[in-house]
């Protein structure tokens, strides 16, 4: 008989190998789906390489596709590192882009360094308030925060919804629902064909470690989320700290609906999260909250990301298909979280 | 335990290496710059069975008789971003036509037109152009038309549901001539009007045809890519009229006939134009006359009669007997728009924002 059974020390090592290992099965799994299918799996293995990776375009297009889920990803973490299932990255993304399209389509000739500080910080205090709601329903009334701030999400969602088809319609899109264009002057500028959002997400990556690592804040929610009864013990102010760290995860979502919307949409609409505050969650998990690492899954979940979009075009792989190999990939990735935790063990001998 | 572990991990790296080096040497050749290769870009998925589908046909068609290298992407968003990112990487792939079919993808194809010169762009059902951007549609309301006639004929209840995408010029006209052709057989048809919002979503555009029926409906027709209406009306015992590309597969036991495109001939005309250095970026809007839009087969559920009336139509729309927007026309509140023996201009006709007489529903007012 085989059981499970709680690994009780995991060393670095034995987790990077497990994880080696189960990408490697999902690789075996793919190529025999893609078998069936008629598809040469080197041909789709090397096409999804060569789409994220191979020319400086492509590889300038993984880092676009990262930056977003580097920002929210440790903004999510912040939250989680509390035992806080702040899930509703997606809607504070969505709201924190609100906000800058607020500013953006009101002052469009507002002086440009001037326009954009307004627009970060209007997105970032309401990406904030976005996940506070939750926390304080949750400080005042026990509610449970993973249902509440995943149903933020729909109503942020349908809220842009609204205003893409109604007040915010562009006039001049002919009856097509969308909204207008910012103005040059609310565009980030880019630097070698990345936009500046890269170097805030990597000032995001510094500033979240040590404000985690090193900070009497930052010592205080990882104490909290260890156990709120030592949490009290030591004098920590748990409802001030859990509202401040809920802000602080959602700010820097509504920081990402700022970057996307303004540099990347260069609009409001309801592909400016696009999945995003979803995907980090998983990053975040994978991670295991360690910021350093954060950057670099978000940097292998966007080259996969790119690399399927690739394969697309290059071997003319369905759409569906190519979504199909990502979900692979993540159930493999994703599942040695069990082997990683625990360890099948043969249940032949008792120990004396 | 620990051994097998290392052997697998070098095996996952060294697998890594090998589809690396193997990708960069793919890619390397960018030898004959005359060589054309086309991307296309298209809103929904190829298996929709409808518009995204017809396209493609074009594109194969393409392939097939000038032997040019096309690529393709499906479902790409309505998303100036996103339609942006598709075409860089398209062109880094070495594309220098870019086809884009939807009306949504305009202004990111306008800004990379712009960016990228020496690149052709080809945008279907928009009104922006550039010196190397062209505009192309075809007058599918002659056909809508035709259908209409089908449809005026089959109803019993003298109400036609009509499962509108956009309230956007290209649908209105489509709504318009499809209710005159029915009118112009039964002086008494309804045409009721819902929006989906949407190209590509089977699921919606089905219930929307259902809350049609429930109202009274008794034929039904669509604008969206897929075969959702169809299959509402078959299960409700209804009928139907398709769009896109012939869709009496997708509801057998409901669809008459379809308006639809072939874009092939199209196609081939405009790549080897490119091929000769002849190509001037134009706004095509080509009819029955050119073979762009027809009208799918009558299949036997069709009226009686109805075959021949449409057929005299069509006659009559190639010959340019029939212009089919011709006053004298009300709007839906009766007033007079178009006065009588006057032909509504092209233009005006590409920015129709009001319902013709007979038509109900209404136009969101922005």
């Amino acid at each position: 008989m085989l059981r499970l059974v709680k690994r009780e020390n995991i060393d670095k090592g034995t987790n990077i190998r497990i994880r080696l290992l189960f990408l490697f099965f999902s690789f075996i799994a793919i190529s025999i789906f893609l078998l069936i299918l008629n598809y040469n799996p080197i041909e789709v293995f090397r096409g999804m390489l060569s789409g994220a990776f191979n020319t400086s375009y492509r590889i300038k297009q993984t880092i676009i596709t990262a930056i977003p889920l580097i920002i929210t990803s440790i903004g999510i973490s912040i939250a989680f590192k509390m035992k806080y299932w702040n899930i509703g990255g997606e809607g504070q993304i969505l709201i924190g882009a609100f906000g800058a399209a607020l500013i953006a389509l009101n002052f469009p000739d507002m002086y440009k360094p001037l326009l954009l500080t307004v627009m970060f910080i209007t997105a970032v205090i309401l990406g904030g308030f976005w996940a506070v709601i939750s926390g304080i329903l949750k400080v005042y009334f026990n509610t449970n925060e993973t249902i509440i701030t995943l149903m933020l999400n729909y109503i942020a969602l349908k809220f842009i919804t609204y205003l893409q088809y109604g007040p915010w319609k562009d006039k001049k899109a002919m009856g097509f629902p969308k909204i207008p264009n910012f103005s040059d002057n609310a565009i980030l500028p880019s630097i070698g064909g990345i936009h500046i959002g890269l170097i805030i997400a990597l000032i995001i990556v510094v500033i979240g470690y040590l404000f985690m690592k090193h900070s009497k804040m930052g010592y205080e929610i990882t104490v909290l989320g260890e156990s709120k009864n030592t949490a009290r013990y030591a004098g920590i102010r748990i409802n001030k700290t859990i509202l401040t760290a809920v802000f602080l995860s959602g700010a820097l979502c509504g920081l990402t609906g700022f970057i996307q919307s303004s540099a990347v949409s260069q609009t409001l609409s309801i592909e400016v999260a696009g999945g995003v505050g979803y995907t980090a969650i998983i990053i975040a998990w994978l991670s295991n909250l360690s910021e350093p690492l954060m950057l670099l899954v978000s940097i292998l979940f966007a080259a996969l990301l790119q690399g399927s979009s690739y394969i697309q075009t290059a071997a003319g792989i369905p759409k569906s298909v190519a979504l199909i190999l990502q979900a692979f990939i993540l159930f493999f990735i994703l599942g040695s979280e069990l082997f990683v935790k625990y360890k099948i063990a043969a249940n032949e001998r008792r120990a004396a | 335990m620990k051994n097998m572990f290392r052997k697998f991990f070098v095996l996952a790296v060294a697998l890594m290496f090998v589809l690396t080096g193997c990708g960069s040497k793919t890619t390397g050749g960018n030898s004959s710059e005359k060589k054309i290769k086309v991307g296309f870009l298209y809103v929904g998925p190829v298996g929709d069975g409808g518009f995204t589908y017809a396209h493609d046909q074009g594109r194969i068609y393409l392939e097939n008789e000038l032997k040019v290298e096309t690529i393709s992407k499906e479902s790409v968003k309505e998303d100036k971003a996103e339609v942006e990112k598709e075409i860089e990487l398209m062109i880094d792939q070495g594309c220098n036509v870019i086809i884009g079919t939807s009306f949504g993808f305009q202004e990111g194809m306008l800004s990379e037109a712009k960016k990228h010169p020496e690149v052709k762009f080809m945008h279907c059902s928009g009104y922006e152009t550039a010196e190397n951007m062209g505009q192309y549609f075809g007058k599918i309301e002659q056909m809508r038309y035709l259908t209409g006639i089908v449809a005026g004929m089959k109803t019993k209840s003298n109400i036609i549901g009509y499962v509108g995408a956009f309230p956007i010029p290209e649908v209105i006209r489509g709504i318009n001539a499809f209710t005159l052709g029915a009118k112009s057989v039964n002086p008494n048809v309804k045409v009721k009007v819902v929006w989906t919002n949407t190209w590509y979503d089977p699921a919606k555009e089905k219930d929307a045809a259902i809350a049609l029926l429930d109202a009274g409906a008794d034929v039904i027709a669509q604008h969206q890519d897929t075969a959702g209406p169809q299959q509402a009306a078959e299960s409700r015992g209804a009928f139907s009229i398709g769009y896109n590309s012939d869709m009496s597969k997708a509801a057998p036991k409901a669809n008459m006939t379809s308006a639809v495109w072939n874009w092939g001939p199209y196609y081939v005309k405009q790549i080897k134009a490119i091929m000769d250095g002849t190509w001037k970026a134009e706004k095509y809007w080509g009819g029955i006359e050119d073979n762009v839009v027809d009208i799918a087969p009558l299949t036997n559920l069709a009226p009686e009669g109805a075959k021949e009336k449409v057929e005299a139509a069509k006659e009559d729309i190639k010959s340019g007997k029939n212009k089919i927007f011709v006053g004298p026309l009300q709007d839906q509140t009766g007033a007079l728009k178009v006065e009588a023996g006057k032909i509504m201009t092209d233009d005006e006709i590409w920015n129709m924002d009001w319902f013709v007489e007979g038509v109900e529903g209404n136009i969101p007012k922005n």
